[in-house]
């Protein structure tokens, strides 16, 4: 068997089993040892995922798991992110007495979840490392354990997200069923024969696969769990949160709906359009509401589910690249957001007031600039990369003759515009109310800088990234 | 010989007990997760009928590891129930709204 293409995976578990027993053996002044062994472990992660990169796609364990082209571009976005969270959350864990080994090991422990969902190629392993990364995640949110906010969104998330699993898991049952095998390639054979409008038993499990899917995405109907996660949590939780897992999520998405039912798309894409629509509108509405930032942002991330689920149901390989490209340049703007937030907050004051960031550019003007860049990116603004995300998102839509759909979107990111812009109106012309220093280590200003310069770069040459999405779909998806 | 759909309905009820379970209950939290775990047994009972049937062994080791999970999932659960009630001193549903909007 050939071992060999889940290196990087089995690399990952034993590096943070050995991390784990370190950190035992560690004085509490040491305790940066266990930061920067995490980096490094991350690091040498990605490295073994380069070297494969020039592989062609491979499966390994009776193909259950699978390396392929767009399995590496989501791995190592996945470990860039995490380890852009380790950096961002160093001095605020530092401050609140949370800079404790088990953050960074059920940190490592939740991507190991993700990369195993990213390259999982049966219903069985896609189940397994959506629960590695889920119960790590529960974990972390309860990690302020003399916080009843914290404990309170630890414990909504975790019954939501059960619920979540346990939908899913009813839908593959159903598959199995049907199908007769858990392979996705099984499922596939299955579905290219069916008429999947008239199959109601299997349009029954797709149900309850694209419920569960949704749960997981946070799209409405089944977002109530991300505002209250997102505002309990401590911040450097919310970003892990709200970042990396978005990525795998997209992956078992892909690997569910399109490798193992992409002659049902008739049956799914009717779906997802109802979800996009309504996170679109739920989302920016309701988060126009909002005093809270990280409520904010929570209700922000809902309606740019939306658009992810709107590249998906396009069901053309345009479509799923530009989801890709829209997950991944996603992930990578709220990193820096998230990062602001945690940037105004300060030992035993929590910035979570949209009002905390008034005069900003008072107090910092680069900071404040930064903050512009990644506000204006997630409203769609050129030539910062949001916009181009959406337009090649709504390319695809166009593309699969859904005018409507492109307009309500279009429509709802102008609605949407209003709150990032009420964010950046508070940052540049409004009286700062707290005037204290904004301190950072160098490493944070500098990863910050290349952040949101990023923003701009990518929104000047989509087109390097853009050709990586577009071909590792067209490598992995072909069929 | 007990046809297959005699056990897909069982199935079937236990999960929609379960759910049910989930968002009437408006008490406590520990029913919630015995609601999980019936939701995931439910799951089990799927898989395990659709495995004879089929005759495939596939399915049976999905219970396996559903089973498995499931432990973990509950000690999380538990874990975090724990620490909830130790820092507002209830477990009562209708009392978890601190956050609102």
């Amino acid at each position: 068997m050939n071992y060999s293409v889940a290196t990087p995976e089995i690399f990952l578990l034993a590096a943070t089993c050995g991390l784990l027993l370190l950190d035992l053996f560690l004085e509490k002044s040491n305790r940066f040892v266990t930061y920067v062994m995490a980096q490094v472990v991350l690091i040498s992660t990605i490295l073994l995922i380069v070297t494969r990169l020039s592989e062609p796609n491979s499966e390994a364990f009776n193909g259950m798991f699978v390396a392929d082209q767009m399995a590496s571009l989501l791995k190592i976005s996945v470990l860039v992110i995490i380890m852009g969270v380790f950096v961002y959350s160093r001095d605020y864990l530092g401050k609140r007495s949370m800079f404790k080994g088990e953050f960074y090991t059920l940190g490592l422990f939740a991507t190991l979840g993700m990369l195993i969902m990213i390259s999982a190629n049966t219903m069985l392993v896609i189940y397994l490392g959506l629960e590695l990364m889920s119960l790590a995640l529960y974990a972390l949110v309860a990690f302020r354990r003399d916080d009843g906010r914290a404990s309170e969104a630890a414990m909504k998330y975790f019954v939501l997200g059960a619920i979540a699993s346990g939908l899913l898991l009813y839908g593959m049952s159903i598959l199995y069923g049907l199908s007769g095998s858990i392979d996705l390639h099984g499922v596939a054979t299955y579905v290219a024969n069916e008429n999947v409008m008239q199959n109601v038993v299997l349009l029954f499990g797709l149900t309850f696969i694209i419920a569960g899917l949704g749960f997981k995405f946070g799209a409405v109907p089944f977002h109530m769990w991300v505002p209250d996660v997102y505002q309990g949590a401590p911040t450097a939780v919310t970003m892990l949160i709200g970042t990396a897992p978005k990525l795998a999520v997209f992956a078992i998405t892909i690997r569910l709906l399109v490798e193992g039912m992409e002659f049902g798309a008739a049956g799914w894409q009717q779906m997802l359009i109802l979800l996009a629509v309504l996170s679109l509108i739920v989302g920016n509405i309701v988060a126009i509401a909002q005093t809270n930032i990280k409520r904010m942002l929570a209700y922000s991330t809902i309606s740019h589910m939306g658009f992810i689920l709107m590249g998906i149901l396009s069901a053309n390989e345009q479509g799923y690249s530009a989801a890709m490209f829209y997950a991944i340049t996603y992930a990578i703007t709220s990193l820096g957001g998230f990062a602001i937030i945690i940037l105004l907050s300060r030992e035993g004051f929590e910035a979570e007031e949209l009002t905390d960031l008034k005069g900003l550019n008072d107090r910092h003007p680069w900071y404040a600039f930064m903050m512009l860049l990644f506000m204006f990116a997630m409203a769609g603004i050129p030539p910062l990369v949001g916009f181009y995300a959406k337009l090649a998102v709504l390319q695809a839509v166009l593309e699969a003759n859904l005018l409507w759909l492109a307009i309500v979107a279009v429509v709802m990111s102008v609605i949407g515009a209003f709150y990032y812009l009420r964010a950046v109106k508070y940052m540049y012309f409004d009286k700062a109310k707290d005037e204290a220093p904004l301190e950072a280590h160098l490493g944070f200003t500098s990863l910050l800088s290349i952040n949101g310069l990023l923003m701009l770069a990518l929104g000047i040459f989509p087109g390097l990234l853009m050709g990586v999405c577009v071909e590792a779909v067209r490598m992995s998806l072909a069929t | 010989m007990i046809p297959l759909s005699h056990f897909l309905i069982v199935g079937g009820l236990l999960f929609a007990i379960s759910i049910a379970g989930i968002f009437l209950n408006r008490k406590n939290v520990l029913i919630i997760l015995m609601c999980i775990e019936l939701m995931l047994l439910a799951v089990n009972i799927n898989f395990i009928s659709f495995s004879h049937y089929l005759q495939d062994m596939a399915g049976q080791v999905f219970v396996f590891f559903i089973l498995t999970v499931a432990a973990a999932e509950a000690a999380i659960g538990l874990a975090i129930l724990v620490v909830l009630f130790r820092n507002r001193g209830t477990i009562n549903v209708e009392e978890l709204d601190e956050m609102k909007g």
